[in-house]
This record gives structure tokens, sequence and C-alpha cells, in this order.
């Protein structure tokens, strides 16, 4: 670790491997702390002052992301994966029986600094947890109480990572329903050989023909946004720009990580087509923080293509087909995963989503026109331009085309990855995953929908049931009360709080949920909550706040009951015990007859 | 036709407005707290959503177009400003009675407008300590409520980037660039842009206390359309 005031050698070395460029001060600052474990004001100062800006700008930039630390930190830094299903598996009591043993808390870490102890979004392992993310690098999976007390043994020893029992780091892919995109082999050049004997304006309307939309949650037409990207010119001496939005950060999605372990060749393939067509010689994939772990495999898989001549400088021999592609890591910021976000941090900034319009195709990462697409969504293209348009088209609904990947967690006997074609129930995916007794299903993530038993019918897809690829199942015995307030500190949690509804919003939901656990809810919490959640859509800055309190609204609606067990009067009750605040002045006096207590309902 | 509708009223633009810059200068009042005509977009307090066509946007950020039909002075938009008002309130620490601001605060105008008559939510009661290291200038983040105007003037006049914004959440703040983070080590001056810009009491200068009396003071002279009339209140 540095020295406070002597900064090390190393944040040189980093600097001048991107060349001390403004646009790269988050890599900068993530690679640095790898090095120095934490971002001392004197490492700041360094970096500002090699990147040109001022030691508060970039303090604002590092004070962003959840995954930079302007304090020390323990030797080794772990983070528990803190989703509900999370939760559900007891992540909550093994974090804390963890703390107890290293004398740590969130926050504090133990006193001989051997580690600190936090929680953290949900990392992405919601198949096998509960999981916790160590040092950004590595993450470890199906803790228990036997594991907990190892890792406390093994922390204090202070025994390397890489000497943990190898069975704790282990990664499983998952993969219980293959079918187009899972079922086939990773692509070497299939997609990228068609779209060069195609040319662009074929790619584009085959990719158009197959009917692909986002697989993002927002479900836009692929090839319209293609389209729009081409339509806004380049400025000269630039080219525009291919991004793929790896920031998987929707809780309870992890399909995208194994689209990278497992299908990266398709995924590049699918950034690769999307270059051809729009002339883009730069691209990126936005990896999110908790992904770090697959960073050097996937800089393997870079390196290949370009020996392979599917990458890099003349792809496939042919003059002009340039596209290079770079991997941006990011620091643990769920609203990045928002397009706008995603490039301002790709451009070294908070990650706070722009005005729109212009759009990110119009003007997007360094003002250059920029297509983001989801994984899924490039692999999906790939698939479109090598297998054919209406092969795809032949899959799934007439409005939602192709397959979909569901990640499955929570209360089932098989949680993993599902390829469904579009239009598949969600009755049908509860009986293959094994869920027994289901009360609700969390489609999309805490952003999406939380539909009940009633709704187990629905289709998967843009014209019924649209999902970003999470499913959460909860069985009878869940309180949904809990699995709200939950997703109502995931949203405060997330917030970039660049806007008035968003920052004090979902702080303002968040303790109306607190002080309804704690069994001081009336009516009055509950009408102050829906007007909260009025507000909320459509006054907010991004989709970020407007979708805080969707799983708010579903269950206030389809779980009804949860809630009004928790509403004790029809009138105000205060957060607090009034009754018990008047303790000491009962102390005081020595009284403790009916006349020194308040009157007392029920 | 080069004239969009707000609330009724016809209002000319020009190529480039934004639906609050050009009724602003056709002499409208749109509620804002984070908008300035003289510096960059930023679209942070939401104060100024409106319906544009039937669907709510933010009037700082959306540009003119002609026919399009702007609601803003609606009881609905009007009780979401209060919400807004009522959040930014409890989130910092505003105490207007004391408060040297009072009667020049744009949050404190607005809210009279709004006809907030009160938080209506618990207060967050932050803590936040006072700076009064500068000479000239106090900064009181308590009262501050992140519409980044001090940063853009700051950035886009003064050309001193004396001010940044850290953190996320409901722990965003304003930081200082200086190495102790107080604004007595940094290169802010009482004559910069940015000393001039805060809606509320956040940069104030210092020793000169309640030189205009209350009574005599902006919004006391000049409410913002909706306060109720003095002799009302």
């Amino acid at each position: 670790m540095t020295e406070p005031g002597r900064p090390e050698p190393a944040i040189d070395d980093v600097l001048a491997r991107h060349g001390a460029r403004r646009d790269a001060l988050l890599q900068i600052l993530r690679e640095t702390q790898e090095h120095t474990g934490w971002l001392a004001p004197a490492t700041i100062a360094r970096i500002a002052a090699g990147v040109g800006l001022t030691p508060a700008i970039v303090t604002g930039v590092a004070s962003f992301y959840r995954f930079l630390h302007l304090r020390p930190v323990g030797h080794v830094h772990l983070l528990w994966s803190d989703n509900v299903t999370d939760r559900m598996l007891g992540s909550r009591a093994l974090a804390r029986e963890l703390c107890r043993r290293l004398d740590a808390a969130p926050g504090r870490p133990s006193p001989d600094g051997s580690a600190s102890v936090g929680y953290t979004s949900c990392i992405g392992l919601g198949d096998q947890g509960p999981s916790v993310l160590v040092d950004q690098r590595h993450v470890l999976t199906r803790m228990d109480a036997q594991r907990v007390v190892e890792l406390a043994d093994l922390l204090r020893a202070r025994v390397p990572v890489a000497d943990w029992p190898a069975q704790w780091l282990r990664v499983d892919d998952g993969v219980r329903r293959a079918d187009r995109l899972l079922g086939a082999a990773p692509m070497r050049g299939e997609a990228v050989r068609a779209a060069f004997a195609l040319g662009p304006a074929a790619t584009l309307e085959a990719l158009q023909a197959s009917g692909l939309r986002g697989r993002g949650g927002a479900g836009f037409a692929t090839a319209a946004k293609w389209r729009a990207c081409l339509a806004a010119p380049p400025a000269p001496g630039t080219t525009r720009v291919v991004v793929c939005n790896a920031d998987e950060g929707e809780p309870g999605t992890f399909k995208d990580r194994l689209l990278l372990a497992r299908h990266a060749d398709t995924v590049l393939e699918g950034m690769t087509v999307a270059a051809r067509v729009l002339g883009a010689q730069q691209g990126f994939v936005y990896l999110r923080g908790e992904y770090r772990w697959l960073l050097e495999s996937l800089e393997a898989t870079l390196r290949r293509r370009r020996a392979e001549g599917l990458l890099g400088a003349r792809i496939l021999g042919a003059d002009g087909f340039d596209f290079e592609v770079a991997i941006h890591v990011g620091a643990g910021a769920y609203v990045c995963g928002e397009e706008s976000s995603l490039i301002e941090s790709l451009e070294g900034k908070r990650g706070t989503p722009r005005i729109r319009p212009p759009f990110p195709v119009e003007r997007g990462y360094l003002g250059r026109p920029t297509v983001v697409n989801n994984v899924e969504t490039f692999c999906a293209a790939a698939h479109v331009i090598a297998g054919g348009a209406s092969r795809w088209a032949a899959i799934g609904t007439a409005a939602s085309t192709g397959t979909k990947l569901h990640s499955v967690s929570g209360d089932v006997a098989r949680p993993g990855v599902y390829e469904y074609p579009f239009g598949v129930t969600v009755a049908q995916a509860l009986a293959d995953a094994g869920a027994v007794n289901p009360q609700a299903v969390q489609v999309g993530g805490p952003s999406g929908t939380c539909i009940g038993a009633a709704e187990f019918g629905r289709r998967f897809g843009f014209e019924d049931l649209p999902t970003a690829g999470a499913l959460m199942v909860f069985d009878a015995s869940r309180d949904m009360f809990e699995t709200a307030r939950a997703f109502a500190h995931f949203f405060a949690h997330e917030s970039c709080g660049f806007c008035t509804p968003c920052r004090v919003g979902t702080e303002l939901v968040a303790r109306r949920m607190d002080k309804l656990a704690a069994g001081h809810g009336s009516l009055f919490d509950a009408h102050e909550l829906q007007a909260l959640e009025a507000l909320m859509h459509g006054t907010t800055h991004c989709g970020l706040g407007a979708s805080a309190t969707n799983a708010l609204r579903d269950t206030l609606v389809r779980f009804r009951p949860a809630y009004e067990r928790r509403l004790q009067s029809p009138s105000f009750v205060p957060a607090f015990d009034l009754d018990a605040e008047l303790a000491p002045a009962r102390r005081a006096t020595g009284r403790d007859d009916p006349g020194a207590h308040l009157e007392r309902r029920g | 036709m080069t004239h969009f509708v707000l609330d009724g009223v016809e209002v000319p633009f020009v190529d480039g407005d934004t639906v609050i810059g050009a009724a602003t200068r056709a002499g409208h009042t749109v509620p804002h707290l984070c908008w300035s005509a003289s510096l960059g977009q930023s679209g942070a307090c939401r104060l100024c959503t409106v319906r544009v066509d039937g669907r709510l946007a933010a009037a700082c950020t959306t540009r003119a177009a002609a026919g399009l039909v702007v609601e803003n002075r609606t009881a609905e938009l009007d009780g979401r400003r209060r919400l807004l008002l009522q959040m930014l309130f409890v989130e910092g620490n505003h105490f207007c009675p004391s408060c040297e601001k009072s009667g020049d605060c744009l949050l404190q105008a607005s809210a009279s407008a709004m006809g907030m008559t009160g938080p209506g939510f618990e207060e967050f009661y932050p803590r936040r300590p006072v700076d009064t290291s500068h000479p000239e200038v106090w900064l009181d983040l308590n009262r501050c409520i992140l519409c980044k105007l001090c940063v853009r003037a700051s950035h886009e006049i003064d050309r001193k980037d004396v001010f940044a914004i850290g953190g996320y959440g409901i722990g965003t703040h304003l930081l200082v660039n200086s190495p102790s983070g107080r604004l007595g080590d940094s290169a802010f001056a009482a004559a910069d842009a940015a000393a001039g810009v805060c809606p509320v009491g956040a940069i104030l200068p210092r020793r000169r206390g309640f030189a205009t009396p209350i009574g005599s003071r902006r919004f006391d002279l000049a409410p913002l359309p909706g306060a109720p009339d003095r002799d009302d209140a």
C-alpha cells in the first residue's frame, strides 16, 4: 500500500500506459488502485496532475464508483453480493459471522488490517450464491457456514487468494436449456464473413428482416438503432463507435456472464458485423467491475481474433475493414448500464446520464455517433447474419423473434440460464426450473415486473411480458413486502444522485419501507409511498429513477396483504415508539403505572 | 410558425431555444432552481417539469419546436413541484427564519409560489459543517441543493473549477478544489461569477448581515407567480 504523500511509481506506469488521457481516467484510477489498494489524496493529486484535471474533479469521479476507495481498506477486500436471492440463501447471516470472526464491520476493517467486509449489489452469480467479490478480481461461490470459518482463518493468516481452495472460486456455466445461441459453438468468423459477403446494406436489411430487438430491456429494434447511427455523420477524421454493454447490473441477471465466458467470440462477431455496417473502427466492451475476473480470458480472445485476422487492421485481409476493440472495466455503478451513463463512464467521467437528445446514436462516445447494444443482442445479431434472417424470424413470435436467455434464481430446484424461444409461458419456465409452490416472479429484475400466480400464464415477449433476462422466483413462504423493501434499498444505493426526485425519492421510499418493517406503518405511509411512486414516474432525469418504484407499485397492487399487515393504524404513526421514548422519564420518577404510559393500541 | 403554446399563450422562439429559455425571454415564469440562461444545461432539480404535448419533460432540456403545446402551471404539475421542493427542504438543513438569504432565496420563493406549507416528509438533518475558511465568503452546505450553478459558473465563466460534485445517491455533495477541501485554500474569490449564482444561501458574502431588511428583499417586493399576497399570508 502506498503511503500518503509518496505516490508509487506504478501510478506513472499506469498514466503512461493510457497516454495520461482524460477519457481514460476511470481506467487509470481503477488500475492504480489495483497496485495501491486505495486512492490516497496524494495518489489522486498525482493522477489529477497527470491527466490535467483538478484534484476535486478526480475525487468527484473516484467517489462516484462504489469500487474505488478513498479510504484504506483491508489487505483483502470482500464484498458480499446482497441481492434478495442471496439473502434468501442466508448471505446476511454468513456475512455477519465472517465480520464477527474478523472483528470487522462494513466500513471498518479488521483490527489486524487483514480484511475488510462489506455488501454490494448483485454480482451476477445468483444461480450459485451466496457469493462474494474478492478485491474485485475473484469471486467465491456457494458460500456456507463451514467455508466462512475457514475463510476467516485464511484471511487472518494472510494466505494469498491463489492458495485458497480452488473449489470456492469455481464458477459454473449453469446452462439448463440451450437453443439457438447457447447450443451453437462460438463463432470463428462465420458472421463476419457473411456480413462481408453481403455488404453493409444487405446486412442491415437482413437484420431488419430478422425482427431482432435489443435484449437489454427496452426492446428497441436493432436495425433501427444501427440505421439511426448510420444517418449521423461522424466528424471529419473520426468514425462511428460500437459499444457492447456488458454492464450486467440488473440484480438477478447473469446470462451475459455466461455469454462473455463461453461465447465471447460470438459477441465480438456481432460487434464486428456492426462495425462493418457502420464503418466503425473503434469498439468497446464495457465490462462491469463485478466481472473483472473475466478480463484476462476476454483479452486472450481479442488477441487470438487479431491473430486470426478477425479483428484489428484489415479484417479478412480486406483493405479498409479495420476494427479494434478495447475492454473498459467499470467500477461498481448500476446506472452505467444506461447507455448515456455508460458513455460518460467510458469517457472517464461520473456515470451520470446525459441530457437526450442528442442520443448516443447521434453523438455518443467523444461526440461520435455510437451504437450501444447489449451482450446478448450482439450475440443474436451474429446468429442472424451467419444463419440467415428467416431462420431467426421463424423462432419466437411475430413481435418478438428469436430466443431469449433467462437467468433463473430464487426458490427453484434448478437455477441457471435457460434459453427459450419468445412466447414461452412463465409457468413453463417455472416447471422446468423446478419451482415448488411459487407465489411470485420478479421478471426482468427490480426495474421489471413483479407478477403473482394468477399471471403465470403470461408469455415472455415484447407484446406481453418483456424481460431483460432475470427471473427471480419466490415461493409461498416469502414475504413480498421484504422483497420490495430490498429493491427499494437497492435503488437508493444505486441512484447517481443527479436529479432531485431520484436522489431524495429513492431514499424516502427506502426509509418509508423501513418504517413499515419496524411496525410503525399507517395508511398515511401507504398514501405517501403511492405519491412518491407517482412523482418518480415521469419526473426523473433517467430510467433508473423512473423504474425505481416498479416493484413497490407491483407489490402494492398484487400483494396488498403483505403491506396491510404492517399498516397498524389508519392515521399517522411516528417512526419512533412514543411510549418507549417516555421510559427515561418513568425511570427518573420511579413510576410505571398506567398513567405513566401512553394509551396503547390493540 | 415559430411559436409554441405555453398555458394557452403563444410563445415565440428561435432555433436552438429550450422551452424554458424562450418562455423566460417572453416574460413567463417556469419554476426552476438549477437553470440559468447564461450557463450550460443541467436538468437536475426537475422543478421545471412541464407537460409537452401531454408528456412530462423538463422545460430546461426540451428544445422548443413549432406547435408544441406546453402545460406549465397546472394543479398537477404544481403538485409535483411541491413534492420536489419538500424533498429539497428535508434533504438539507434549511432554517429560513434565521437565514441571511431569506426573501432573496429562490428555493423559499418557489416553495411559497407552489403553496408549500411544510416539509411534508421527515427531515434528514444531515451533518454538514459550515466552511468559514475564506476571508470574504462563507460556504454553508446545509443549504446546498446540488443545482451545480456554482460548479458551472466556476468552470464556464471563471475558468477556475473551484467546485466539483462528489459521491452518489443521497450522499452526493459539493467538493471544493483545494488541498484541505476548504474554500479558503482554494482559488475562489468574492468577485468570481460563482460567488453570485447560488440560488439559496449556501454561498454568501461574510460580514454583511441583513443590509436589506426582511420585507424589502427581492421576492418580498416581487413574489414569484402563485405566491400568496402578503396580506393573506
